[in-house]
């Protein structure tokens, strides 16, 4: 896991090209006037606000955060077919359950992504991360976390456990490298 | 043909919009009061976006852009006062 | 063309955003009612707002892309309202449906 940027004027890299971008599109426009702005404003912020954000690790592999983001947005549109057709199914037939989902990952950005991936895709919502990082008293070291999700349809659970590992969890670890 | 998709789309998004009312009324918790209102704003911003479409301008996105960022913050805003009994601490 | 795409995807939008919200009214616990509309209205919102980009970009002079932002707006938060009221469902103890499996997994620390 790799906090800090190689560069000291541009905290966060990926931050100032999202605001850059962000600007272009709201304007929607591409001249030059605009494409000026939108440097500035990319280069400010991150400068001013840097002192207010606690580091996050930074993405080492882009080329395998770029694949991971194409096969969730895949995830989605079939997650989203499956779940209108759970809803519109007869509801009796359906067996909700809570499963508890260990995890590897021990920084809070990665469990964040991961939380999210898993409330936007197949039939899962995240409910909770526990034990929580402030709950625990001083000196006591963390032991594992646990991920809880509610799933709407629960068939095999050690087998939906090992694909949120694999699928999810696994880029991810590899990606920030931690 | 647009005109009468547009029509029906706008029938479609009416009945969600009050079925979320039909939940909001009915309840039975709290929770499933907010989670109403927050499919609620989403459907709106539909309702806007398909007003504009019909008007022909782009005027409503601002508008629409708005409602979703208001709906987001009011939605963060409520439950965490369900959870801690205030908002800022 | 580009009349008939747009009113497939709008037309697809309409559908996912109903079937959101008929799922709100239809599923007999708060937690199974969350998923209808957290995924539902994510995807139909994303057609919905292609449809309108595609819609002002042929209508309209130039190129029109600003309604990215709210499908994108909408994707990030959506996880993050449900995480929250999913949070606020556990703290109050609501009743979830006899027949969910692992009850006991649930552990409230706020």
């Amino acid at each position: 896991m790799r906090l800090e940027t190689r560069f000291k004027w541009l905290p966060a890299p990926l931050m100032s090209l999202v605001l850059f971008i962000v600007w272009l599109v709201l304007n929607n426009s591409l001249s030059s006037g605009h494409i000026f702005l939108a440097t500035i404003l990319a280069i400010v912020i991150p400068l001013v606000t840097s002192p207010f954000r606690t580091k996050q690790p930074i993405i080492i592999k882009p080329g395998l955060a770029l694949r991971h983001l194409a096969l969730v947005l895949y995830d989605i549109i079939t997650a989203n077919v499956q779940v209108a057709i759970l809803i519109l199914g007869p509801t009796k037939k359906l067996t909700p359950g809570f499963v508890k989902v260990p995890l590897d990952l021990t920084h809070s950005l990665p469990i964040t992504i991961l939380a999210s991936t898993v409330s936007l895709t197949p039939g899962t919502v995240s409910a909770e991360v526990y034990p929580w990082r402030e709950s625990l008293s001083e000196g006591e070291k963390l032991e594992q976390q646990f991920l809880l999700i509610h799933v709407l349809d629960l068939k095999d659970e050690q087998a939906l456990i090992k694909m949120i590992k694999q699928r999810y969890e696994a880029p991810l670890k590899e990606m920030f490298q931690c | 043909m647009l005109e009468t998709v547009i029509s029906i789309v706008f029938a479609m998004i009416g009945l969600s919009l009050l079925l979320n009312v039909w939940r909001l009324l009915l309840g039975p918790s709290i929770p499933d009061r907010i989670l109403a209102l927050d499919t609620m704003y989403i459907n709106t911003i539909a309702l806007i976006i398909l007003y504009g479409m019909s008007m022909g301008t782009a005027l409503y996105f601002e508008a629409a852009l708005l409602i979703a960022m208001l709906g987001f913050v009011s939605t963060v805003a409520v439950c965490k006062y369900l959870l801690r009994g205030d908002i800022i601490e | 063309m580009a009349e008939w795409i747009i009113s497939i995807l709008l037309l697809i939008g309409g559908s996912f955003v109903l079937v959101g919200s008929i799922g709100l009214v239809k599923m007999p616990d708060f937690f199974m009612r969350l998923h209808g509309p957290t995924k539902a209205t994510t995807l139909g919102m994303a057609s919905l707002l292609t449809a309108a980009m595609i819609f002002f970009s042929t209508t309209h002079t130039g190129f029109s892309v600003k309604e990215i932002l709210i499908s994108l707006f909408l994707l990030l938060t959506a996880p993050i309202s449900a995480y929250m009221m999913i949070k606020a469902a556990i703290h109050h103890k609501l009743e979830s449906i006899e027949r969910t499996k692992g009850i006991d997994n649930i552990e409230d620390d706020v």
